[in-house]
């Protein structure tokens, strides 16, 4: 597979180099590979970090700024960051209001902030913490971790970075945040493999004529594979879980995703079939994204994320958002 | 009564770290077949991480040389066995406190707290295809061997014992916890490569007790 780097075990620190080359406004901790803004939000205000493996990007360093993130912690790819970085994160950012923690349902990224708000704790830091698992491709969630923590993450950092930045305190931030948990569903499929770096071979096999359905976003397993069908039953296969899973009649957020290794002429495409099925169930599309905003490295295929919304997600969804993946209003 | 000073510690520490290097493909290949395919790699890593940092002075008292363990394992090895494995060995030395050596019972009621940390961290319960299917085993059997009268060596050695079996057994068993249970029935089939490292774990202290009594056996 071939990949722009050097040397695989460089792909993060140089990733990182280039980061804080392109944006002035972000400031980049080399050392514990932590992208902070370089102003800092006013005193007196909850800040909010998130963080993850790598190779997911724009996810989580792209919605660092203003209206979003104030700090998000990378860890190598796919691999959960430590918790003494998570720390100096949430030290780095703390402005005497607390700290919410968005983290997404896989074990190791929960023990690892756990433990990073534990430490965190003992320094007198109050830490709010949400998991992110709306991942509906998980059925046997009571038998497994639960459900993965995917799309969603994206829509939910951009909603509660607008109400810490209206100085919301910690403890309504926290409400809110569950609160978008529980409304908010995805479902993703998969037409290629990603290619970790370090590995430099596809993750799994997926022959040329066959496509995953409910894949996750490091290559793990989805909830089946079958012969590769038209985008149109694409589409049915990705609402028809979420449908099953939440009652998302009514106004909402919808955000067709793409992994990293689709085109966005297809991805629009893709746009184009899952909004009839969407209204013909009731939902009303209020606020849409479309493009690579949580991704798996360079895996062909798309995720759909559907978020129930009211006046107030919606007032938040439209506050001034400037981040290097996501801006509008500023 | 034989027991375990803080030189046996980083003993174990040492024997730990080797077995772990030289065992690690084999770690690496446990995983790939149910996990992310870098339990090997990121163990090795943390363990050469604890024996550069004890090598460079280790605390003289059990539970400060535990708690160093810990915390380096905490933040060098990552993923899910970085905090898990941390938290065992900063939980046995908050258990242990302040003493230069553990006798068998303290060691035993030590390694009862640090599972008991892992529980509480990992809320993995027995089956659920974890390192605490090679853990529980092995601290009832030194519990048993202890009141029944064995010495420190023997009884870390039947806790050894323990844990290999505890590891043999799940191999057949579903994953419930973790990445790999992402994969239900497809996990049935492999041994766990927790339970692998957790084992080395046990088969090292045994080495180093039995290490231990030998040079206390020659100085008396």
């Amino acid at each position: 597979m071939k990949k722009l780097i050097n040397n695989p075990a460089d792909v993060l620190a140089e990733s990182l180099r280039g980061v804080a080359l392109a944006h002035p406004e972000l400031s980049v901790d080399f050392e514990n590979h932590v992208i902070t803004r370089a102003v800092p939000k006013d005193a007196g205000k909850v800040a909010v970090v998130s963080g993850g493996g790598s190779g997911h990007e724009p996810l989580h360093g792209g919605y660092v700024g203003v209206g979003m993130l104030d700090a998000a912690v990378a860890g190598e790819v796919f691999t959960s960051p430590t918790p003494d970085r998570v720390q100096a994160a949430t030290k780095a950012v703390d402005r005497g209001a607390g700290v919410l923690h968005i983290v997404k349902n896989y074990t190791g990224d929960v023990l690892n902030f756990e433990m990073a708000a534990e430490l965190a704790e003992m320094e007198g830091i109050e830490v709010g913490t949400v998991i992110v698992d709306d991942d509906v491709a998980v059925q046997d969630s009571l038998y497994t971790a639960g459900r993965r923590g995917v799309g969603l993450t994206v829509l939910l950092e951009k909603l509660v970075g607008a109400a810490a930045e209206e100085g919301q305190d910690l403890a309504s931030i926290v409400e809110l945040a569950k609160r978008i948990n529980g409304q908010g569903r995805s479902m993703g499929m998969a037409l290629t493999s990603c290619t970790v770096p370090a590995a430099g071979k596809p993750t799994f096999d997926l022959p040329e004529d066959q496509m995953e359905i409910g894949i996750g976003i490091h290559g793990e397993p989805g909830r089946h594979r079958e012969p590769l069908a038209p985008a149109s039953e694409i589409a049915r296969q990705l609402v028809e879980p979420i449908l099953a899973d939440l009652d998302v009649a009514g106004p909402a957020i919808v955000m067709l995703n793409g992994m990293g290794g689709s085109p966005l002429i297809e991805l629009y495409l893709m746009y184009g079939e899952v909004v009839p099925l969407l209204e013909k169930a009731g939902v009303q599309i209020a606020r849409n994204l479309v493009g690579d905003y949580i991704t798996s490295l360079d895996m062909a295929g798309c995720s759909l994320t559907v978020l129930k919304a009211d006046d107030e997600l919606l007032r938040l969804w439209d506050a001034p958002v400037n981040t290097p993946g996501l801006r509008w209003g500023a | 009564m034989a027991v375990v000073d803080t030189a046996a510690l980083v003993d174990w520490v040492h024997r730990f770290r080797d077995v772990i290097a030289e065992k690690r493909e084999w770690l690496t290949e446990l995983d790939s077949a149910i996990g992310d395919a870098d339990h090997g790699a990121n163990m090795s890593r943390g363990m050469e991480a604890v024996v550069a940092k004890l090598d460079a002075g280790a605390p003289a008292t059990v539970d400060e040389l535990l708690k160093s363990v810990g915390m380096t394992l905490v933040s060098s090895v990552g993923g899910a066995s970085g905090p898990l494995y941390g938290t065992l060995f900063l939980r046995m030395g908050m258990a242990a406190g302040p003493v230069t050596e553990l006798d068998a019972s303290a060691l035993a009621s030590s390694l009862r707290a640090g599972l008991d940390g892992i529980v509480a961290r990992g809320k993995a319960e027995a089956g659920d295809k974890t390192m605490f299917d090679a853990m529980a085993p092995a601290l009832d059997a030194l519990d048993a061997a202890i009141a029944g009268g064995a010495d420190l060596s023997a009884a870390t050695a039947s806790a050894a014992e323990a844990a290999a079996s505890g590891r043999d057994a799940t191999e057949p068993l579903v994953a419930r916890k973790g990445r790999a249970s992402y994969l239900g029935e497809r996990s049935a089939g492999h041994v766990d490569p927790g339970a692998a490292s957790t084992t080395l774990l046990f088969e090292t202290l045994a080495q180093a007790t039995a290490q231990s009594a030998s040079q206390a056996a020659e100085s008396s």
